[in-house]
């Protein structure tokens, strides 16, 4: 597992805490959370070879559609409930975002940035949907049906009345400090610990 | 399907038998004075004691749930599919049991057996026995085996409803809990299908008021029609419309055939229900049906699952076949749900199939690997 976000990730779930991995996939991090967070997790995911796989690493995972509405959490609440990478495939982003916020204490979502510099100039310049290694589908057949900036996730949380406890941003090596200063030109991905508003 | 021979077959088995001469009571209050009950066993117990697995069968599901019976060599134990060396309940880590239920008609004490108070069979005059009778049952045979805790209790249909009861009723002997194709009772539909059995059954003029082994004859009409609308709710739609379409088995449909028409459907069901009929009691099939009728997990907590399945300390495993229209996913998502309010591990998946209910003993590629890692968590390591 090379993606950079789930470093940044890993290192904001307490230990010992109760873990929600929404898109577990096969169940590679949510294994590293257990052993090097303590976490005690529970996978979502919809695929059936994901399952198989996050259930022979020794995991517990529920086969559900997010999109679904994540009903069978309505009573029981986590400590955290994490989104890597996914947000972006969901029908209903926002309404993903306010049942992570309810169901866990905290919440942690990260989604390749689509203001990067590098999608607005592929767009800006040859009028083409950015393809890139980090997202090489074409428009037509890719899962990616919701792509949002950092700006635009921002404004969002605030629709939704959700607090943005910390941010950080993924930028390749040379764009790291403008990353970190510019995070909707410069940051290649970003995540968020969110928490529903007190307010 | 590897039922056609010996491949990763438990091989030949032999029913064993214990029986227990103290009172036994029901939980309708009456009591037997002595039971019997048929099992099998496959592996070995370990030392410690820690890796023995309990097969709970549906309702008519027997002890015989894998290899083969030295006069049979055809036909393998029910669950032959999972149970077995390199199957998903590895045999050669696991020491696997299975009994036959009290009110059964395959050996256990039940109303083909002799009332040792008449020393004629029971009969209709069987008391009924509940879910939780047969897991106090079983639970004495645990103890007489030497085992302490099972590694895991494993059921489909009635049979997972038995392994949930077992993990509520006797939380520090079930460490792990699998139950496939299950609900957490049975709906109005449920129930109507089964007094439809029923009521085939009794309608029967063979059954002589539920004495007819006495008569030296059986309702094997009524058994049979029982059976096709059993099986009937066990199958899919798609999955009777692939495997039997409009096919006729005899006649034709050009118009100037004159003949019976018989379809395959028909035909499929006619022979599944004369076949049962010859092999399973009337009695047992009344009794099994209202045990189902009457399950309820959560009877004891007002109809609170939350709450009844709060006192288990199993992991879970709960599995739902996508054309299963007897109980349906949503039945099998009801447990989950509670399992989850109540904070207890559990892992869940929707099989994708086409083989209605029966797809708990049907080859499937998901489920098998699903169930096969599931199991590596049980027993030691």
């Amino acid at each position: 597992m090379n993606r950079l976000d789930l470093n940044t990730v890993l290192g904001w779930v307490p230990r010992g805490s109760k873990v929600l991995d929404l898109g577990c996939g096969d169940g590679a991090f949510l294994k590293r959370l257990c052993e090097e967070r303590g976490a005690v997790g529970v996978g979502v995911d919809i695929d059936p070879d994901n399952l198989v796989s996050a259930v022979s690493k020794g995991l517990d995972v529920i086969q559900e559609d997010i999109n679904e509405g994540l009903n069978c959490f309505t009573r029981y609440r986590f400590d955290v409930v994490i989104l890597t990478h996914a947000l972006q495939e969901l029908t209903h982003p926002h309404l993903a975002l306010e049942r992570m916020v309810h169901i866990g204490e905290e919440a942690i979502v990260s989604f390749p940035n689509f203001g990067h510099w590098r999608c607005r100039t592929h767009l800006g310049l040859t009028g083409h949907m950015p393809v890139s290694k980090a997202m090489p589908r074409s428009w037509y057949d890719t899962p990616n049906i919701h792509f949002c900036t950092v700006k635009d996730f921002e404004a969002l949380c605030s629709d939704l009345r959700i607090d943005i406890i910390e941010r950080a941003t993924v930028a390749g090596a040379a764009q790291k400090w403008l990353g970190k200063w510019w995070p909707n030109l410069f940051a290649s991905s970003a995540v968020y610990r969110i928490r529903r508003s007190a307010r | 399907m590897p039922n056609s021979g010996a491949h990763n077959s438990v091989g030949l088995v032999s029913p064993c038998r214990v029986r227990f001469e103290t009172a036994f009571q029901l939980a309708n209050g009456s009591v037997l004075a002595e039971h019997e009950l048929v099992y099998e066993t496959y592996g070995e117990l370990n030392a410690a004691g820690d890796n023995a697995v309990l097969i709970c069968h549906a309702l008519s599901g027997t002890h015989h749930a894998a290899g083969f019976y030295a006069d049979d060599g055809e036909r393998a134990g029910w669950w032959d599919l999972a149970i077995g060396p390199g199957k998903p309940i590895d045999t050669r880590r696991l020491f696997v049991v299975c009994s036959n239920n009290i009110g059964g008609c395959d050996g256990s004490t039940g109303p083909n057996t002799l009332n040792p108070e008449t020393g004629k069979p029971w009969g209709a005059k069987f008391p009924q026995p509940q879910v939780q009778d047969w897991v106090r049952s079983q639970k004495l045979l645990a103890e007489y085996l030497g085992i302490s805790r099972w590694a895991a209790v494993i059921g489909g249909s009635l049979g997972g409803m038995q392994a949930l009861q077992w993990a509520i009723d006797y939380p520090e002997w079930v460490e792990h809990c699998v139950a496939l194709a299950a609900a957490p009772k049975l709906t109005a539909q449920n129930i109507a299908f089964n007094e439809i059995a029923r009521h085939a059954i009794l309608s029967d003029p063979d059954w002589c008021d539920g004495d007819y082994l006495s008569r030296d004859t059986i309702p094997s009409r009524g058994v049979a029609l029982a059976r096709m609308v059993g099986h009937l709710t066990y199958m899919s739609a798609d999955g009777m419309s692939d495997r039997f379409g409009r096919e006729l088995r005899e006649g034709s449909f050009t118009p100037e055939a004159e003949s019976e028409w018989v379809f395959q459907v028909e035909s499929y069901l006619r022979h599944q229900g004369t076949r049962f009929s010859t092999q399973f009691d009337a009695n047992t099939y009344v009794l099994m049906t209202r045990a189902l009728d009457l399950f309820d997990l959560a009877v004891g907590n007002h109809g609170d699952l939350k709450a009844a399945v709060d006192k288990a300390i199993a992991d879970f495993l709960v599995l739902s076949f996508s054309s299963d229209w007897r109980f349906p996913p949503h039945r099998s998502i009801e447990i989950r749900d509670a399992l989850m309010a109540a904070g207890k591990p559990v892992t869940y998946a929707n099989i994708e199939t086409d083989n209605g209910h029966d797809g708990f003993l049907l080859p499937n590629q998901t489920y098998e690997a699903l169930l096969t890692q599931w199991m590596q968590r049980v027993g030691p390591a």
